[in-house]
C-alpha cells in the first residue's frame, strides 16, 4: 500500500531535525539539548530589523561621497570626469572645472573643483567602480542604506553638498581602507613637493 | 433512468493553460503555454523574454571592465562565479596573466558560490514540491553565512562585483581565511542535517522519483551541462574537461546520477555541494599569503580601463557554474570596447529541454520539473 511507505523512517529522520532546531530557538530548548548530551548548531540566527540592527562588514559599500580634508571647499576632486565616464550605469553628472570669466580654470587650495558634482541614487548600482578608477582618491563608498524617500528628483539626486563628506568620517566608517588611501596620498604629495634645498 | 459512467466517448477538448509570467512557482518572470489533456500535458511552450535587459548590447558599449558590475545580475545567486566567467574571457583576449593568491581566491569564491546556489536551489525545489518554508529557511540560514563572508570581501553580500582579470579587486580582509576554514569545517555537519531531513525522506522519494526523466542521449545532443547533465549520467564537468584556472591541482570527484530524474537532479547537487568542500578545503590549506592578489597588468586594468585595448582577436572563457557551463564570448576591434560580446548562458539551454521533461505528465509535476532545472530568468533573458 502506498500509505504504509509514506509515515515511516525517513519522515521521522526529518522531524527529528525540525524538532531540534525548534527547541534551539529557545532557552529552555536550549537548556534542554544541552541535558540530552546533543551538539548544539545554530539557535536563533534573525534578528528584528528596525528595532535590532545587525553590525555590517567595514567593507559593506552602498552609495558614493565626495571626500574633503579640513574645509569643505578643500574637496580632493578636480572634475577630470574619469568616474563619470567609466560609471557603467551611467548615474554620475559633472560640470566643470570651474572658470573664471576669461576662461581660466579656477583653483580652491591649489586644485581645480567641480561646480556641480550630481550622482542620481535612484540609478546608482554600488559597484565601486568609481572608487576603482578615480586617481585622487576623491570619491568613497559610503556605509549609509536607509536611503528611501518618496520623491523622485530632489531627494534622490544627490548634489555637490548633499555629497561631501570628511576625511575624518571616512577614517571613521572604513578605517582600513582610509588609512591605505592616506599613505598613498602622503606618498604622492612627497613625490610632489620639491626637494629642499 | 439508467446512468451512465463519463466514458471515452465523451467529446473532450485540450485547454491552454498559462502558467505565469506572474507567478512565484516559476522562479521569476517566465510563462510556461501548457496544452493540458484533463491534467496531462500534451504540449508545453516556454515563453521568456519578460526580463530582458539589453545585456550583451551594453556591454559592447562600455569597457571591458563596466560589464562586471552587470553580469553580476545574470544570475544574481552566483555573482562571484559569473565575474570569474567575464574575467577569463578577458585574459585570455588580452593576455592578461594571473596572480597565484588571486587564483586562489577566485577558486575559493567560485567553489562558495555553488555552495550557496545548490543550498539555494535544492530549498526553492522544495518549496516548490510542497515543503513550504521549512527547507528552504534552512537553506538560507546556511547560505547567509556565506554571504557575510563576500560582503567581508567584496563589500556586497550578492552583488559582488570581486573577481577581476589578473586576480580579485581587493585583498580579502585579515583573517578572512580562518573564518572561511571555520565555516567549510561546519558545512559537512549542516549537509548531513540537510540529507537527514530530505534524502531518506520517502514522501520526497514518491514525489520526485521517476518524475522528468531526462535521457542521457537528448541532453547530450540539447547541449545542457551542469548538475542536470551529471544527474542524467554523463561525465562532463568543465572543471575537469578544461583544468581552466588551477582547478588541475585540486583532487575532486563528479558525482553522477543514473536516472536522471527530479530525485537525481536533487541528489547530485547534495553529492556536489561535499566535493566542492573537499576543494575548499585544499584550497584554504595551499593558498599563499606571499604573493598579491592581483597581477600588476591586472591592477593597471582595473584602474584604467580605457586604457586597455586588446589586440584585434577573439576570445571564449568558460566555467563550470553552478548551473552549468557559463561562456562569455569577446571579439576585439582593437578598441577600449567589445566589438561583440556574448554571454553563453546555462539556465537558457538548459531550459531547451523542458517540454521533453514535461510531456505526459501532471500539472504539478511541471512545477517541480522546472525548480529542479534551476533557472534564474535575470541569466535566461540577459
Amino acid at each position: 500500500m502506498r500509505w504504509q511507505a509514506l509515515v515511516s523512517l525517513g519522515v521521522l529522520k526529518g522531524m527529528g531535525v525540525t524538532l531540534k532546531t525548534f527547541l534551539e530557538t529557545y532557552p529552555w530548548g536550549r537548556g534542554l539539548l544541552r541535558t540530552l548530551r546533543i551538539p548544539p548548531t545554530n539557535g536563533l540566527v534573525t534578528v528584528q530589523y528596525p528595532d535590532v540592527k545587525q553590525q555590517h562588514a567595514e567593507r559593506f559599500r552602498y552609495f558614493p561621497f565626495l571626500v574633503y580634508d579640513k574645509t569643505p571647499d578643500d574637496l580632493r576632486c578636480v572634475a577630470c570626469k574619469i568616474c563619470e565616464q567609466e560609471c557603467p550605469p551611467q548615474c554620475i553628472h559633472i560640470v566643470g572645472p570651474a572658470k573664471d570669466a576669461q576662461g581660466r580654470p579656477l583653483k580652491a587650495h591649489g586644485r581645480t573643483f567641480p561646480v556641480a558634482f550630481d550622482i542620481d541614487m535612484s540609478i546608482c548600482m554600488s559597484c565601486r567602480i568609481c572608487v576603482d578608477v578615480c586617481p585622487f582618491d576623491a570619491i568613497e563608498m559610503d556605509n549609509q542604506y536607509e536611503l528611501s524617500s518618496s520623491g523622485r528628483w530632489e531627494p534622490m539626486v544627490y548634489d555637490k553638498a548633499k555629497l561631501l563628506k570628511s576625511a575624518e568620517y571616512f577614517q571613521q566608517i572604513k578605517p582600513a581602507e582610509a588609512s591605505e588611501v592616506d599613505a598613498r596620498l602622503a606618498a604622492k604629495a612627497k613625490k610632489a613637493a620639491p626637494p629642499p634645498t | 433512468m439508467e446512468l451512465k459512467p463519463a466514458t471515452a466517448s465523451m467529446a473532450t477538448e485540450l485547454l491552454e493553460v498559462s502558467l505565469g509570467p506572474q507567478h512565484p512557482s516559476t522562479h521569476g518572470v517566465f510563462r510556461m503555454q501548457a496544452t493540458l489533456d484533463g491534467e496531462t500535458i500534451v504540449k508545453l511552450k516556454p515563453v521568456m523574454g519578460y526580463l530582458h535587459r539589453n545585456h550583451e548590447q551594453i556591454g559592447e558599449h562600455t569597457t571591458y571592465i563596466a560589464s562586471f558590475p552587470f553580469t553580476d545580475r545574470l544570475d544574481y545567486f552566483c555573482a562571484m562565479s559569473n565575474n570569474f566567467g567575464l574575467a577569463l574571457a578577458i585574459e585570455k583576449l588580452g593576455g592578461v596573466p594571473a596572480s597565484e593568491r588571486g587564483e586562489y581566491l577566485r577558486v575559493i569564491m567560485a567553489e562558495l558560490t555553488r555552495l550557496v546556489n545548490h543550498t539555494a536551489v535544492i530549498g526553492f525545489l522544495l518549496n516548490d514540491m510542497g515543503a513550504f518554508g521549512t527547507p528552504l529557511l534552512y537553506a538560507f540560514r546556511e547560505r547567509e553565512k556565506i554571504l557575510d563572508l563576500f560582503e567581508e570581501a567584496s563589500g556586497s553580500r550578492m552583488m559582488c562585483n570581486y573577481v577581476r582579470p589578473g586576480g580579485v579587486r581587493q585583498d580579502v580582509p585579515p583573517g578572512w581565511l580562518d573564518r572561511a576554514r571555520t565555516l567549510v569545517r561546519g558545512y559537512p555537519l549542516f549537509l548531513d542535517e540537510f540529507e537527514a531531513l530530505l534524502t531518506e525522506n520517502e514522501i520526497i522519494r514518491q514525489r520526485a522519483q521517476q518524475v522528468g526523466i531526462l535521457p542521457k542521449a537528448l541532453a547530450v545532443s540539447a547541449s545542457v551541462t551542469g548538475p542536470m547533465l551529471r544527474a542524467s549520467g554523463v561525465n562532463y564537468d568543465i572543471r575537469k574537461v578544461d583544468g581552466y584556472s588551477i582547478y588541475p591541482r585540486f583532487s575532486f570527484k563528479i558525482p553522477l546520477g543514473t536516472v536522471g530524474d527530479v530525485y537525481d537532479r536533487y541528489y547530485v547537487r547534495i553529492l556536489e555541494m561535499r566535493e566542492s568542500v573537499k576543494i575548499l578545503e585544499q584550497a584554504l590549506k595551499e593558498i599563499n599569503d606571499a604573493s598579491p592578489s592581483i597581477s600588476p597588468k591586472g591592477l593597471a586594468l582595473v584602474k584604467a580601463p580605457r586604457t586597455f585595448r586588446p589586440p584585434k582577436g577573439e576570445a571564449y572563457g568558460r566555467i563550470e557554474a553552478p548551473k552549468g557551463e557559463l561562456g562569455f564570448y569577446l571579439v576585439s576591434d582593437g578598441t577600449p570596447q567589445p566589438y561583440r560580446y556574448h554571454v553563453r548562458a546555462p539556465s537558457f539551454i538548459n531550459l531547451t529541454v523542458l517540454e521533453d521533461m514535461c510531456l505526459n505528465h501532471k500539472v504539478a509535476d511541471v512545477i517541480i520539473i522546472l525548480g529542479s532545472v534551476d533557472i534564474v530568468m535575470g541569466e535566461v533573458d540577459r
